[in-house]
């Protein structure tokens, strides 16, 4: 199997998914001639031509809302956002007319809509963070954020291929530090199930995206402790069968996130957790988060902001002795 | 690109002056315009006897708006039919009855009621219904028209707003993508003099017909109370979009002889403005016009308003929906794209379609 970086097995999902299906096409900002901010698209237009990968004006609303009309039309846009924090200026055409389309008029909207998100990389704070809670408050979306190249490869040609609107956060910090064996060819993983990153029975960290490397590497070796990993892929739907099974597993949980602390996607594991596992616990839900400020530019300041390796080891030794 | 004012259609009552209507579809004008009339007329008793929930609105006095640009529709056409615009549902297919069930939140209803008032559109007849959020429509209208150039199809999409909602950046996003592609998109203006309680001088500075030639493409003002103005603007915009000839905006004057809303007493419209209106009224003037033409409009007003108490009766014996299904549809198990609209407009049947495909 080849190694691939995190970004080019997106890409590669991308390319196949546009090889093997004409009704797959993108569009976004500086996506065709520069292939993309991160270029993920980078010589796609030379493939595909300029109707199927479409420079678009610097207007996120005319992106997303152009793609609802495309994909009710039968074709299966995906969308870039440059960077995950514009997904504001398009944000109603995602969550009014994308999202509730099929329950109010029964009306499928595949769409795909792709967000680099997050920080470490004095983005500041228009260009590193991570909104995956504003989409979990529009029902109707299907949100994922794989960790590992083999898994943004299957989750998004699963996003593609899947009849809802889905919002696919790809964490900018991946791109291109992580690597990692994926299968050739075109295949899907399914939407809505986690995965064990390690197995352990002392302590469950539960994370997405890139935290979940943050999370291996905190727990890799905690005074011999058995910490297991689970990587959650999907927001929603969320795979609740797998999150209470590591808690009963373990009796300890550590929720970690790189996005803001308040009503974020541990506030809601979390209460999951309290009121379907309370008897199993043996210890207070943890949450390591950023706390509920914008993510500043200086990177000591950023660093401060930014859930970090030590903050979790930290979290996990005290728990752990609790 | 210079903004123009339609040719009125010719007043000899026989036909339009373009030989693009025949007398039957004179007729059926006429017919929809009533029938959008005495569909909302019903709704609105249903809605003070109490039986429409939540609020109600219309399209009084905007009848030849809707009626006449719908009217130019293929059957493979799609639209995204705005607040005022019932006249386009019923062209599209939509029967009378299912807009009143709509209306009541009925099961039977159009979006089963998951959705109430003008909120809706069949999808199986080629309609993507509003979202309330204005003009949010005019981007999706511009997204059906890409599927369309892209697959190269010459296929239209239409969309309608009102002229305050072109006062919202989006409105901006829609027009400049539809003239950077050439998109073939039908945009319909109904200036009907107010946003709610907002007159024209708070919402605009400019004309908004004339922001067309900003965006590269034709703008045309037309007198929204006369159907056939509409629809030969209307069809001269969908040929020029099947073309490849990209987007046209098209502004209907008219006026909203109605308050926004069913609560709105309108005491902000100064009454000579309304009955400077009411003397223009739209399907009182078509009826003239075909009547001195040898139209029965009679039959055609009896026909209308036995349809109506059908219709009525039907949809006051549809059930409410199902509680617990209120949990039901928030995802889609499968993608079915939008299925295909009634296109009245003889052009369009099997016999006219040699003549003018
Ligand atoms: C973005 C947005 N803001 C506010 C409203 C509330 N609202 C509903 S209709 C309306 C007036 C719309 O005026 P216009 O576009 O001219 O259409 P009309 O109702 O006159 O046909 C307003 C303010 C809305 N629907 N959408």
């Amino acid at each position: 199997m080849p190694e691939l970086t995190y970004l080019q097995a997106i890409s590669d999902a991308l390319r196949e998914e546009m090889r093997a299906d004409e009704r797959v096409f993108c569009l976004g900002e500086d996506i065709g001639r520069f292939g993309g901010a991160f270029k993920v698209t980078d010589g796609f237009i030379e493939e595909f031509g300029p109707d199927r990968v479409w420079d678009t004006p610097l207007a996120e609303s005319a992106i997303v809302g152009t793609a609802v009309g495309a994909a009710v039309e039968g074709l299966r846009p995906v969308c870039e956002m440059q960077f995950a924090d514009f997904i504001s200026c398009g944000f109603d055409q995602l969550v009014n007319v994308a999202a509730k389309m099929h329950y109010r008029q029964g009306l499928a909207v595949p769409i795909t809509v792709r967000l680099p998100s997050g920080g470490g990389f004095s983005g500041g704070p228009f260009h590193s963070q991570n909104p995956e809670a504003w989409m979990l408050q529009a029902p109707g979306l299907k949100v994922v954020a794989p960790s590992t190249p083999r898994d943004a490869k299957g989750l998004l040609a699963a996003a593609i291929q899947d009849p809802n609107p889905v919002v696919y956060l790809e964490h900018k910090h991946l791109y291109r530090r992580t690597k990692g064996e994926v299968p050739e060819g075109r295949y899907e993983l399914p939407l809505g199930e986690a995965r064990i990153a390690r197995e352990g029975t002392d302590l469950s960290v539960i994370a997405y995206g890139a935290m979940v490397g943050v999370a291996l590497e905190a727990t890799e070796d905690l005074d011999g402790a058995s910490v297991e990993v689970l990587d959650l892929r999907s927001l929603v739907p969320l795979d609740t069968d797998a999150i209470l099974g590591s808690v009963r597993k373990t009796s300890k949980v550590v929720i970690l996130h790189e996005a803001t602390r308040s009503c974020g996607v541990g506030a809601e594991v979390a209460a999951l957790i309290a009121e379907n596992a309370f008897e199993d616990l043996d210890g207070p839900i943890v949450r390591v988060t950023a706390p509920d400020v914008p993510i500043p530019f200086s990177p000591p300041l950023e660093r401060a902001v930014l859930p970090q390796v030590d903050n979790v080891k930290e979290a996990c030794r005290e728990l752990l002795a609790y | 690109m210079a903004t123009t004012t339609a040719r009125p259609a010719a007043l000899d009552g026989s036909e339009d002056g373009r030989g693009l209507l025949t007398r039957d579809d004179r007729a059926r004008l006429y017919r929809y315009m009533l029938l959008m009339r005495a569909t909302e007329e019903r709704a609105l008793t249903l809605y003070r006897q109490g039986k429409v929930p939540g609020s109600y609105y219309d399209g009084h006095g905007q009848e030849a708006v809707s009626v006449g640009s719908a009217y130019a529709l293929g059957p493979r056409d799609r639209a995204c039919v705005l607040h005022r615009d019932l006249g386009a549902h019923l062209i599209r297919g939509v029967r009378p009855g299912r807009v009143l069930a709509q209306m009541m939140g009925r099961a039977t209803g159009i979006t089963g009621g998951r959705d109430g008032n003008m909120h809706f559109g069949d999808r199986h007849l080629g309609c993507v219904g509003m979202v309330s959020m204005l003009p949010d429509m005019a981007l999706v209208a511009c997204g059906l028209g890409l599927a369309f150039q892209i697959r190269r199809e010459p296929r239209v999409a239409m969309t309608w707003f009102g002229e305050g909602s072109t006062a919202n950046g989006v409105w901006h996003e829609a027009m400049n993508v539809a003239g950077i592609r050439r998109l073939p998109v039908v945009f319909v203006l109904e200036n009907n003099q107010f946003a709610y309680s907002t007159p024209n001088d708070h919402e605009f500075a400019v004309d908004p017909v004339e922001r067309a030639a900003g965006y590269g493409f034709p703008g045309i003002k037309v007198d929204g109370n006369d159907v056939e103005a509409v629809f030969s603007a209307a069809a001269a915009a969908c040929e020029r979009a099947r073309t490849g000839g990209g987007p046209t905006l098209i502004e209907c004057d008219t006026m909203r002889m109605h308050g926004h809303g069913a609560h709105d007493d309108m005491r902000y419209v100064p009454p000579e403005l309304l009955e400077h209106w009411a003397a223009r009224d739209p399907v009182e003037a078509y009826e003239a016009r075909l009547a001195a033409a040898g139209i029965d409009t009679a039959a055609i007003q009896a026909d209308v308003r036995a349809e109506l108490e059908r219709d009525t009766e039907w949809a006051l014996q549809q059930p409410m929906p199902d509680p617990p299904t209120a949990t039901d549809g928030v995802f889609a198990e499968v993608a079915e794209p939008l299925g295909d609209g009634e296109a009245p407009w003889s052009r369009w049947s099997p016999d006219r379609e040699a003549t003018h495909a």
